[in-house]
């Protein structure tokens, strides 16, 4: 080139060009897999917080309160008896409220067993008291059991020992399968992407290699796999929690929840729960860019 | 003409670009392609690497710009031994090298523009700092109107000149090309001999593997000479 002829070529405008180009074909089945399971991981989530708030009220139900049965007794009136031992243990220390509760109270209870027909006046029929504790964790069992004793009141206390040690293994129970499905399912979420991951390193080896020979370091070239991964991540991530939130609205309104399956966990529509649907995305995005991180990173270590 | 295993003019060792003693190379555990090879680069030199198709002179350049690790002997590059550099270092050492290769490795999607200015974005540098630097020499190999075209779209001698520009565009010590004229006509082939001698002529140390002897006549430069891997070398007088 000749000094006089020179003239400064002009560079092209714009920006950066994406360095790994976009691969439709391969990132759809990829994206709708991510998405199924995002999809799933919600609702485990979901049931998993459902699971924590059944239980935290079954357990608080129990806790603070115990029963105390009275027995009907030939030559005394129950339910004399029952309004006279609620206002007995009314007055021991540590109870908020004693509640005596009228025979048409357990009939109402018996009613599964024995229809709605109600039952013979003359069957004696045991009758209840509801009592609230000031402190859930001292129970004045045998505070009762003595002032009632002294009165000839013939009853039995219930401090609900029995029933909630069941509900804490059923609750524990059902948290504990909520958490493990959710781990599985963000296991077989993050395997999924680390897969597909070497699979578009292998179908991208070219690119893989010529960012090599120019230098590029490994960090370089698992970034742009990591960020590629993380958009996918994040676009899957949406649209499965959308769907989850579909489902959670819908249940939610519907009504099909504790009343009709009691022992299930439930879903429920609240602030956490809509805060965890919205954070989905990003906890997607964020597994699916570690997962190809870890595995582009590895499979690149193999080589030299 | 003198023929021996290693170039006899060894140089201090702060001229020396790349040094071979005694290496050989497999991959897995196939037969060993390179056998027994000794040689020095010095800087600031022109070498022709010739011998048969399978004498193993894409493997040597692999071991040059280090794709692969010799399976024995020692490999130096800029007087450090690479069997015992950390993975982290290697991508400093091979931006000191410039690859250009038979089948250009071009990133199709990429504009001649972004696959020449590759090796100063992924050194990290602004486009804003390299963008005419890049412009002015992706004019001086003559493509200044196709800065914007993708390579697939260019003849085989213009991707070659492509290919040559990503390679010297962050002035590395060390230039290698693979069958740099295999793809392009004879005219074409002495242009771009031209253009390696200018770039050598500016200081870049520059190795042209080929088997095309017309392009080796026509310079009287050293040639290492592979057959059944091993190694001999040959000077020529100017």
């Amino acid at each position: 080139m000749s000094g006089d002829e020179k003239h400064t070529p002009m560079p092209p405008a714009g920006g950066h060009a994406r360095l790994l180009p976009p691969d439709a074909g391969r990132d759809r089945p990829l994206f709708a897999v991510a998405a199924i399971l995002v999809f799933l991981a919600c609702l485990a989530a979901l049931g998993a917080r459902g699971a924590w708030t059944s239980s935290d009220r079954w357990m608080s139900d129990l806790a603070g309160s115990m029963t105390v049965q009275v027995r009907p007794v030939d030559g005394r009136d129950a339910s004399d008896d029952a309004a006279e031992a609620a206002r007995l243990i009314a007055a021991l220390p540590g109870i908020a409220s004693a509640d005596a509760r009228s025979r048409a109270d357990s009939e109402a209870l018996l009613e599964p067993w024995f229809g709605t027909g109600g039952l013979p006046a003359d069957l004696p029929v045991p009758l209840l008291i509801d009592v609230e504790l000031s402190d859930p964790d001292i129970l004045p069992v045998e505070d009762i059991e003595a002032v009632l004793a002294d009165t000839g009141i013939a009853a039995t206390v219930d401090d609900h020992g029995r029933w909630s040690d069941a509900v804490a293994r059923a609750s524990h129970l059902a948290r504990m399968l909520a958490l493990g499905l959710l781990t599985l399912i963000l296991g077989a979420a993050a395997a999924v992407i680390a897969f597909a991951a070497r699979a578009s390193l292998a179908a991208r080896r070219d690119v893989a290699d010529a960012l090599h020979i120019v230098g590029a370091t490994d960090a370089y070239i698992a970034g742009l796999f990591e960020r590629r991964f993380f958009g996918l991540g994040l676009e899957a991530g949406a649209t499965g929690a959308g769907f989850a939130a579909l489902i959670a609205i819908l249940v939610a309104v519907g009504g099909g929840n504790a009343d009709a399956m009691y022992f299930l966990p439930e879903l429920v529509f609240a602030p956490v729960e809509i805060a965890s649907l919205l954070a989905a995305p990003l906890i997607a995005g964020a597994v699916a860019a570690l997962s190809a991180r870890l595995a582009v990173a590895e499979e690149l270590r193999k080589r030299w | 003409m003198t023929e021996t295993g290693v170039n006899p003019f060894l140089q201090s060792e702060s001229e020396v670009i790349v040094r071979f003693d005694d290496v050989g190379m497999r991959y897995g555990r196939g037969p060993e392609i390179l056998k027994d090879v000794s040689f020095v680069l010095p800087r600031g030199s022109f070498t022709f690497l010739t011998g048969p198709s399978g004498a193993g002179k894409t493997s040597l350049l692999r071991l040059i710009y280090m794709a692969h690790k010799a399976s024995r002997g020692v490999v130096q590059h800029f007087g450090h031994d690479t069997a015992a550099l950390r993975r982290k270092d290697l991508p400093d050492l091979r931006r000191r090298i410039g690859v250009v290769f038979q089948e250009f490795r071009m990133l199709d999607h990429l504009s001649v523009f972004e696959n020449v200015a590759l090796p100063l974005r992924v050194a990290g540098q602004k486009r804003s700092a390299y963008a005419e630097d890049v412009a002015e020499l992706i004019s001086w190999v003559g493509l200044e109107h196709h800065m914007e075209s993708r390579p697939a779209t260019l003849s085989g001698g213009e991707q070659q000149r492509v290919a040559i520009a990503r390679a010297v565009v962050n002035q590395p010590e060390l230039l290698i090309a693979d069958e740099p004229t295999g793809n392009v006509d004879p005219d074409m082939a002495r242009r771009l001999l031209r253009l390696f001698v200018e770039l050598n002529r500016l200081g870049t140390t520059v190795l042209i593997a080929t088997h095309d002897l017309t392009l080796v006549r026509a310079l009287e430069a050293p040639i290492l000479s592979l057959a059944d891997g091993r190694l001999t070398y040959r000077e020529r007088a100017a």
